[in-house]
């Protein structure tokens, strides 16, 4: 059997790990479309900031380690098609793999606005090691940066270019910051937060153009209320799109991505997608969607690798969640955080502490919670959404005090109280 | 043979010795906010829950992690947070389902009980036993009654369980009882 991996991020080395251990004697190959030895482009802000060095940033440390565990890696190896009847994949510069059991692990890229300008020196976005090497190369101190776009992956670089004492602008189309994790209340937190950090924040604005500049600085970023500022690195991070051109005539389904039911199968027997590729059951909704985040991606690698090795394992679903710290200031988002219809939320407001927490529930689930400076056990949130316990009397409580939710937890789950004769 | 701490809620009295314990152990000074074990209080029963990590064989955490910073410790199967490999991007202390992997501001890491290389002080500093280092096999079974406990919550049980029904014994020329 080979089993053959496009993608080396994270899903795709979590799969070819396990596959290694469900199914010892088969061949494993894992293609990276970069030059790089596969990494984890979750790190790469930690690699702008200086804190970590370009290897901190690879998956596995250990030297040789896919040697040592019988993985074959193929670097610079751009699948440019499949051919799904033959079972080949059709290699840039011409070479062919062929496969019995093919894992499609290969992602998302940047997209980039129809902006005039985008095609400048000096305008980034930032997504490989390779983009990441160019802004180091040009995020000086004191240089003046703009970052369109303020989502999730825009606020994390955020922090890494204050860091590296920029000056920076960031624009952000929408009328708040991480607009699809935080709601009007949080959002509007974090923008007064990044601005008392010194950071020029310019919500419900658009870019019309990057403009040649003029003396000083070689860039200038038109916006949509007129003013032009300033640039010397121009960083584009509006959103992703999934991977999936080279699978065109193959018959494999996509949407936002590749469509995979509970085994992680595509709608081609014996192709699988993992990650950000991959358009998964959504825990919350029961819909599919793309969950582009490193738990499911992991998640995700492992079940797939478990179907493709022939021991069935069904996926529960991927609740949708994220963790971000801008400048300080630590926010994260579980599940269905905007609410149901016809469900109940509280909200714990304290504006002058940055503190703001919103639960939503459904009957007396919680099914998604909005946090921003709280950080201790908001693991247990995830507990609470996923396991689907009945919070019964607890749901009151939290209404009363959102912040109980390990109390709600542990009542509900462990022998305390009234339940403590029965387990003791 | 694995140990495991056996957590006994209904014996714990509040004293918070085991916070104590194990922020001096982890950071040389008495300080419970850095404690990875905590003390919940539940004032309307008068009760308290020591909770920590179970070091989960799921491991959440440890494969959530984009630096690989969390290990297994082979000697005692804990997950271990390797400080210097740690960028503090907290994805961990979102995928712990436990809630027991936290972010501490100070050092730019994530926090988690390590069971302190296989002696933790915070067993040794519970006056009552509410805290026990113990064959993880017995841990592994009361985490499965726990479990079997709330399970009639999601699943209603569609029969009732046989109960103990008092017997009336009738004894003649007494006229009965």
């Amino acid at each position: 059997m080979k089993h053959v991996i496009v993608g080396a991020g994270p899903a795709g080395v979590v799969a070819a790990e396990h596959l290694r251990k469900y199914d010892p004697q088969s061949e494993v190959l894992l293609l990276s479309g970069e030059p790089e030895p596969p990494y984890s482009r979750m790190a790469i802000p930690y690699y702008l900031i200086d804190q970590i060095e370009e290897k901190g940033t690879h998956l596995r440390k250990q030297q040789d380690h896919f040697r040592n565990s019988g993985i074959e890696v193929k670097t610079s190896a751009w699948v440019e098609s499949v051919d799904a009847q033959g079972r080949r994949l059709n290699l840039k510069g011409g070479e062919q793999i062929g496969y019995d059991r093919l894992l499609l692990a290969t992602g998302s890229r940047p997209v980039i606005p129809p902006i005039p300008g985008m095609d400048r020196d000096g305008v980034h976005t930032c997504w490989t090691l390779q983009d990441a090497r160019g802004i180091v190369e040009r995020a000086k101190p004191g240089a003046h940066v703009v970052l369109i776009g303020a989502g999730f992956i825009g606020c994390i670089i955020l922090e890494s270019l204050a860091l590296r004492k920029t000056e920076l602008t960031v624009v952000e189309q929408q009328n708040r910051m991480v607009p699809r994790m935080m709601d009007d209340t949080a959002g509007g937190l974090i923008k007064r937060w990044c601005e008392s950090k010194g950071v020029s924040v310019h919500t419900s604005t658009k870019v019309e153009a990057v403009e040649a500049g003029n003396g000083e600085h070689p860039l200038s970023v038109k916006l949509d209320h007129g003013a032009h500022v300033p640039a010397d690195l121009v960083i584009v991070a509006v959103g992703v799109q999934s991977n999936t051109e080279f699978l065109d005539g193959t018959g494999v389904k996509t949407v936002q991505g590749v469509l995979v039911d509970r085994h992680l199968q595509s709608s081609v027997r014996g192709i699988y997608a993992a990650g950000d590729v991959a358009q998964g059951l959504d825990f919350s909704t029961g819909e599919f969607s793309v969950h582009a985040v490193q738990p499911t991606a992991a998640d995700h690698g492992r079940i797939a690798a478990s179907n493709m090795a022939g021991r069935t394992q069904e996926f529960r679903g991927s609740v949708n969640m994220n963790v971000l710290d801008t400048l300080g200031l630590i926010s994260s988002s579980f599940g269905l955080w905007m609410g149901v219809e016809g469900g109940d939320s509280v909200e714990l407001h304290e504006p002058e502490r940055f503190r703001y927490l919103n639960l939503q529930f459904q009957d007396d689930l919680l099914v998604g919670a909005s946090a921003l400076g709280l950080t201790e056990h908001v693991g247990v949130i995830r507990g609470l959404i996923q396991s689907k316990v009945r919070l019964r009397g607890w749901k009151q409580k939290l209404m009363d005090d959102p912040t109980r939710l390990m109390e709600a937890y542990l009542a509900r789950t462990q022998a305390i109280g009234h339940n403590a004769p029965v387990l003791a | 043979m694995l140990k495991a701490l056996k957590l006994e809620p209904e014996k714990c009295t509040g004293c918070l010795q085991c916070e104590m314990a194990c922020s001096y152990e982890n950071t040389g000074a008495f300080n419970p906010a850095k404690s990875r074990i905590k003390v919940f209080t539940f004032h309307e029963e008068g009760r308290f829950a020591p909770y920590t990590c179970t070091q989960c064989d799921e491991a959440w955490c440890m494969h959530s992690c984009p630096v690989e910073a969390i290990v297994v410790d082979m000697a005692t199967g804990a997950k271990n947070v390797l400080e210097d490999v740690c960028v503090g991007c907290k994805v961990c202390t979102i995928a712990c389902p436990f809630g027991t992997v936290n972010y501490e501001a100070d050092s730019g890491k994530v926090i988690k009980c390590d069971l302190c290389g296989g002696d933790p002080w915070c067993a040794k500093a519970c006056p009552t036993g509410a805290i026990t280092y113990v064959d993880a096999n017995e841990t592994g079974m009361e985490r499965m009654r726990a479990w079997a406990q709330q399970a009639p919550d999601t699943a209603p049980p569609r029969t009732n369980p046989p109960r103990e029904k008092p017997i009336n014994v009738y004894l003649s020329g007494q006229g009965g009882v």
